[in-house]
């Protein structure tokens, strides 16, 4: 009956997943870029409500996730983009058994709007559309060690992209519209006692920053990203964490992207994310590697062209 | 085709923003549909096919008769003071708001029900075990200081059973006595007694006579016990007391001195059952320092594995002397008699054999047991499993069109059979101190969080049994489906790798064998 503190946090892997939807370039018309990524991240703090604690009995909580991503380029100003990772949650202290499955399948449309060159500046605006979906029945109510909140969510996302020579700035807004989830429990505690197995989740908005340089296929970039949740609640000192909780996060993080091959098919990607600052989140330090390929599907062969 | 490209672009341009002022507005509409309905919202008004308006005639938990305490006669329908109580009556509806109404529906479904759910709140709001300090050790709660941190009490699962029994028997007493004096005083209602006032509630909640109000009543012995027993939230408290008698004022069917002498009969009732709580003996039930170390050398010197916390900094064990705790059903001989036998040695090949079983469910989950799981997990933060219970029970009752003193006394009988589920659940835990299966094992790593208390017998187990075996008395066409309930929690337990099947099955007989006692006093308290 009695439980104990096991607190934690989240399925972070709906931002650290592709990060292709939120960046500033395209894949041209007809050319299909397929990737791989491995992602790891861990944290041993984590904070209730505002307060920064760690917890001996979950120790370290890391995330390991592969995930397989695209994007096709249906019209040169028009992109799909989708992936679906594998996760796995597992704390390195306590009793509590790990957690691990197929996570959220996510489908974005990305629409190159507006497109001015001014040599040498280049000014970009995509929106982007898209959605995801639980693909398994995973347990959301079992956090930290869930593998996800197992929300539906509608995204819209309006990036802005300036390009000076090389140097390039992307700034982002992204409204997550979250459908409510069912849980096993009939009842549950938020600041008020809720008699259904059906949780209200908040939507959440969330922006990002970038500042980096970019050639070709190369890309180094810095990044500031934030994730706040219009709404939820605080988890109380010492409760468990639950799925509706007001999870925010800031994050400073580097991204590169660096073509193996002269012919730009093949690049490998890596990034890694620190949190600086969270409310009901854990402070995860991440990083992530990925290979990426792209193919072409039109009938004439030709140098890939990667619209900036 | 170079022509056709332009339009190609156009036509893209539009789908795509016409995609993204879908989306929106699709957004938009769904934004507005997420509010959840909380089941409790839904419940109808109560509608009792009969007053039971015998129940003064009913066997009292602790009066020692329904007149233990007296209240004084109210004075005549056609005295002055009675007409300016009328008055108030009309000046209320003739202004009524939609507050107002809102407040009639909520209190309406009854007052038994709703301060169910409203201490249901209070026990899960409470129930966080208290933080450590920074040398490791652990602040307990402090009933003389409780705002301070941890807030008092920390209401986990024996301390949330005791509280349940406490409030749901001092309701029924609190009828018991308003029913006796309802029919010696023979007042009306007021809508029975002037016309101009409107009844908003069912004509059924005022057959029987007025004075003093039960719905008061209730209130009044609720109010007092929960200041006791949850010292924070007495402003709460006193908030929902007010809005509860108040609303029975503005429906017509109280006036206020039906109501003051409603409260006030249910505060000389609730002394009683203060005066018991006091002197129940859970107040030392958390032990101290030397006491648990004793029970870990008790063990030790019997060649056995003793149980050991497995949080860290290690936490002191929960209420290790709460199966000293006066019961309302079982005493304390009886606690000791009925205890069940030790669990095998941790020695032996049996206990291997458990500590097996219990391994090979950590390792071989299914999504139906981690259903199970989640849907009995009731822990930290929790209305617990009494918690729990009640709630079934509340779910179950509503169809059943119960009086409001049918309502007490079965929830008095579910309850009191839950504490003395805790009492001797808790007795045979310290007494035996069984480690857990992760403790002995620490390949088995449990499907939900580890209760900081020994293992044998399950709680779970425990508390299902007496409320199942007393909810299928009470309403014995759902039997089948409240036995399946106490199976399927007890054994999630095993599912969860958190106790031996043992713990559970012995739990779920030892449970099985407290609600019979509740049943014996069901079929002779004069209810039935």
């Amino acid at each position: 009956m009695k439980k104990l503190v096991f607190i934690y946090l989240i399925g972070l892997s709906t931002i650290l997943s592709a990060q292709t939807e939120s960046d500033g370039i395209m894949m041209s018309k007809k050319y299909f870029c397929s990737g791989l990524t491995y992602s790891y991240s861990s944290w041993d703090h984590y904070w209730e409500g505002t307060f920064k604690r760690d917890n001996e009995n979950i120790g370290r909580v890391s995330t390991s996730s592969v995930a397989v991503m695209g994007a096709y380029g249906v019209l040169d100003r028009l992109n799909i983009i989708f992936s679906l990772p594998y996760i796995r949650t597992t704390a390195s202290s306590g009793t509590l058994k790990r957690m691990q499955g197929v996570q959220d399948f996510s489908v974005f449309l990305k629409w190159l709007a507006f497109k001015k060159d001014a040599d040498p500046s280049k000014y970009l605006i995509y929106a982007v559309l898209g959605g995801s979906a639980p693909t398994s029945n995973y347990i959301a109510d079992f956090l930290p060690m869930s593998i996800g909140l197992k929300s539906s969510t509608l995204n819209v996302r309006l990036i802005g992209d300036y390009q000076i020579n090389n140097f390039f700035v992307t700034a982002s807004g992204n409204y997550i519209y979250r459908f409510n989830i069912k849980i096993d429990r009939t009842a549950y505690y938020t600041n008020e006692m809720i008699y259904s197995n059906e949780v209200y989740m908040p939507n959440v908005f969330s922006s990002k920053l970038g500042l980096g340089y970019r050639k070709g296929e190369l890309i180094i970039e810095g990044i500031v990203d934030s994730w706040n949740t219009l709404g939820g609640f605080d988890i109380r000192k010492n409760d468990m964490p639950f799925p509706s909780n007001k999870m925010n996060m800031t994050r400073a993080g580097i991204n590169l992207k660096v073509p193996v091959n002269k012919t730009n098919r093949l690049s490998i990607i890596a990034n890694s994310f620190y949190t600086i600052q969270g409310r009901n989140v854990g402070q995860s330090l991440s990083g992530t590697i990925g290979v990426f390929y792209i193919f072409d599907r039109n009938k004439n062969v030709q140098t890939p062209e990667i619209s900036e | 085709m170079i022509s056709m490209a332009p339009i190609i672009k156009i036509t893209t341009m539009k789908k795509a923003t016409l995609i993204i002022v879908l989306s929106i507005s699709t957004t938009l509409y769904f934004s507005c549909s997420k509010e959840i309905i909380s089941v409790p919202d839904k419940y109808e008004a109560l509608d009792p096919s009969q007053p039971d308006i015998t129940a003064k005639n009913w066997k009292p938990v602790l009066l020692s008769t329904p007149n233990e305490f007296s209240i004084s006669a109210p004075g005549p329908v056609n005295s002055s003071d009675y007409l300016a109580e009328i008055n108030e009556i009309i000046g209320w509806q003739d202004n009524l708001t939609n507050d107002q109404k809102e407040s009639i529906d909520y209190w309406k479904a009854g007052g038994v029900l709703r301060w169910n759910e409203i201490l249901r709140e209070l026990v899960a709001r409470h129930n966080l075990p208290p933080y450590q300090n920074s040398d490791g050790t652990y602040p307990a709660p402090n009933s003389a200081n409780p705002f301070s941190y941890p807030e008092f009490p920390f209401s986990n699962p024996p301390y949330a059973a005791r509280a349940y029994a406490y409030v749901s028997a001092a309701q029924y007493d609190a009828l018991i006595a308003a029913s006796f004096y309802k029919d010696l005083f023979k007042r009306n209602s007021p809508d029975k007694v002037n016309t101009e006032i409107q009844l908003m509630v069912p004509p059924s909640q005022v057959e029987e006579y007025a004075y003093p109000s039960g719905e008061a009543a209730i209130a009044g012995v609720t109010v007092e016990i929960l200041k006791l027993l949850f010292p924070t939230e007495i402003a709460y408290i006193q908030q929902k007391a007010y809005e509860h008698n108040l609303s029975r004022i503005i429906a017509g069917a109280s006036t206020r001195s039906d109501i003051e002498a409603g409260e006030k009969l249910g505060k000389l009732v609730a002394s009683k059952f203060i005066a018991r709580a006091k002197n129940d003996r859970a107040g030392q039930a958390g032990g101290n320092a030397a006491f648990w170390s004793s029970l870990e050398q008790q063990c030790v010197a019997k060649g056995e594995i003793p149980w050991i916390s497995q949080e860290s900094p290690l936490r002191p064990p929960m209420l290790p002397r709460f199966g000293l705790v006066k019961g309302f059903l079982v005493d304390s001989i009886s606690v000791i008699n009925g205890r069940p036998q030790a669990p095998p040695s941790t020695n032996s090949e049996e206990f291997k054999k458990d500590v097996e079983e219990v391994l090979w469910y950590s390792e071989h989950p299914t999504k139906e047991r981690y259903k199970l799981v989640d849907f009995w997990a009731d822990g930290a933060g929790t209305y617990t499993p009494p918690g729990h219970w009640n709630a079934i029970a509340c779910e179950a009752f509503v169809n059943q069109k119960y009086s409001e003193v049918r309502w007490a006394r079965n929830l008095a009988l579910l309850n009191m059979a839950m504490m003395d589920a805790a009492i001797c659940c808790w007795d045979a835990k310290y007494v035996y101190f069984n480690p857990r299966p992760c403790q002995v094992n620490p390949k088995i790593k449990t499907l939900t969080g580890l209760p900081n208390f020994p293992s044998y017998t399950s709680g779970h187990s425990t508390f299902s049994g007496a409320a199942a075996t007393i909810l299928s008395h009470i309403v014995p066409s759902m039997a089948a489906s409240f036995n399946k309930y106490a199976d399927e929690a007890s054994l999630s337990r095993l599912y969860g790798a958190i106790h031996y099947k043992r713990d559970c099955e012995v739990g779920l007989v030892m449970g099985k064998a407290i609600g019979e006692k509740a049943v014996s006093r069901a079929m002779t308290d004069g209810a039935e």
